[in-house]
């Protein structure tokens, strides 16, 4: 019996990001071993788990192409679907399926999107902005594909530890906002640390012939927090719990516009 | 479009006003609009019984100096332009109450 027991738990992994362990489970132990690897350092005790998901793995070439991400919500649950995925999470029980074929990046997309369904709730966000701790403060730089959010964690001096190049994630914890390191990553390819400090600032970026910062305030600064947001439930109250969120972040934490060139002088003005 | 025209906020939107602006989105696909001070005054006012002609007699030539057709001709493109992106609801009649809220139980997450 205890052989069972010991075989059924080494189909099990819990990945805990930003303080929310979601427990997988999955049939196939080479897929098991694969999510291990993607998710070292945010892996948790399996006792620990709050949602527990099963994923169904579907033989490879039945994907689809479609790129569209559809979150909806539906009879008690969250369906969320795209041509290589198709889950479905029932808060109420706590428990939700994944089908998709054998490769990481559909598991990443649905972690993203719970976590962004969870952190809603508790008025936090997923940024696309890449983030990094530094004389333990956070600071996060934000901005569309090509900003310079990888640049920024390229060249970020040894000091400082690196929580994601790519999405950041924003908790609120009383009345104050945090960034928490994630396993998410971009170009850089590279987990961010399992780490969390204050939000010092929200640097949207913008490339230029000098280093430079410049404060934005008001509709300025809510136009670019949440253009950067991810929303991926096309749904009233999500999309309102996030414009709200946006607008207590900014009235909370600086907004600033950093204008840089691409190398690590920029770094000096991150302190 | 006639002058009868009566104007009301979708529910599937957020929106707050910011100083002078007023910050809208659209739930439906997170598209975000910034209404400036005519715009948002026409915003505030859009309640689904009070006709857009006299929105802009009342509240907006009351206010600055513009012709009333000139007004009226803005505003006919502004609401057209927001009924169009589903933020704003036009009706040749009054609208008792505001629409576009998805149906349903609310959500939970945890």
């Amino acid at each position: 019996m205890s052989s069972v027991t010991v075989a059924m738990q080494s189909l099990s992994v819990v990945v805990e990001i930003g303080g929310l362990p979601i427990r997988l489970h999955c049939d196939n132990p080479d897929f098991v071993r694969q999510i291990q690897e993607r998710y070292a350092g945010f892996l948790s005790s399996s006792s620990d788990a709050r949602f527990d998901f099963e994923i169904e793995l579907a033989p490879p070439g039945t994907e689809s192409r479609d790129e569209d991400v559809r979150v909806t919500w539906e009879s008690g649950r969250w369906l969320m679907e795209r041509g290589d995925f198709r889950a479905e999470w029932n808060p109420s029980t706590a428990r939700g399926r994944i089908q998709q074929t054998i490769n990481p990046y559909s598991l990443d997309s649905v972690l993203r999107i719970v976590h962004t369904l969870l952190l809603a709730r508790e008025g936090g966000f997923l940024l696309h902005a890449s983030s990094a701790i530094r004389n333990r403060r956070a600071f996060l730089f934000s901005g569309v594909s090509g900003a310079g959010k990888t640049t920024m964690a390229r060249l970020a001096p040894p000091d400082a530890a690196l929580l994601t190049d790519e999405i950041s994630y924003v908790t609120r914890q009383k009345d104050r906002y945090f960034a928490v390191g994630t396993p998410f990553y971009g170009e850089l390819a590279r987990p961010g640390e399992n780490l969390q400090a204050p939000i010092e600032a929200l640097y949207l970026l913008a490339k230029g012939p000098a280093n430079k910062i410049e404060p934005i305030a008001g509709a300025d600064a809510v136009r670019g927090l949440l253009g950067n947001i991810l929303f991926f439930a096309r749904d009233n109250e999500f999309v309102k719990l996030a414009f709200d969120s946006a607008f207590d972040f900014v009235s909370r934490v600086p907004v600033r516009r950093l204008t840089f060139v691409p190398d690590s002088s920029v770094w000096e003005l991150i302190v | 479009m006639n002058n009868h025209v009566y104007v009301s906020r979708s529910k599937a939107i957020a929106a707050r006003a910011l100083g002078e602006e007023t910050m809208v989105m659209s739930a439906a696909d997170s598209t975000l609009f910034t209404l400036n001070e005519m715009a948002s005054l026409i915003w505030e006012a859009a309640d689904g019984a009070t006709p857009l002609e006299e929105i802009v007699t009342k509240r907006i030539c009351a206010q600055f100096e513009i012709a009333p057709e000139v007004a009226m001709k803005d505003a006919e493109k502004l609401v057209e332009d927001l009924a169009g992106h589903g933020i704003l609801l036009l009706s040749g009649q009054p609208l008792a109450a505001s629409r576009g809220e998805t149906a349903g139980s609310s959500r939970e997450t945890s």
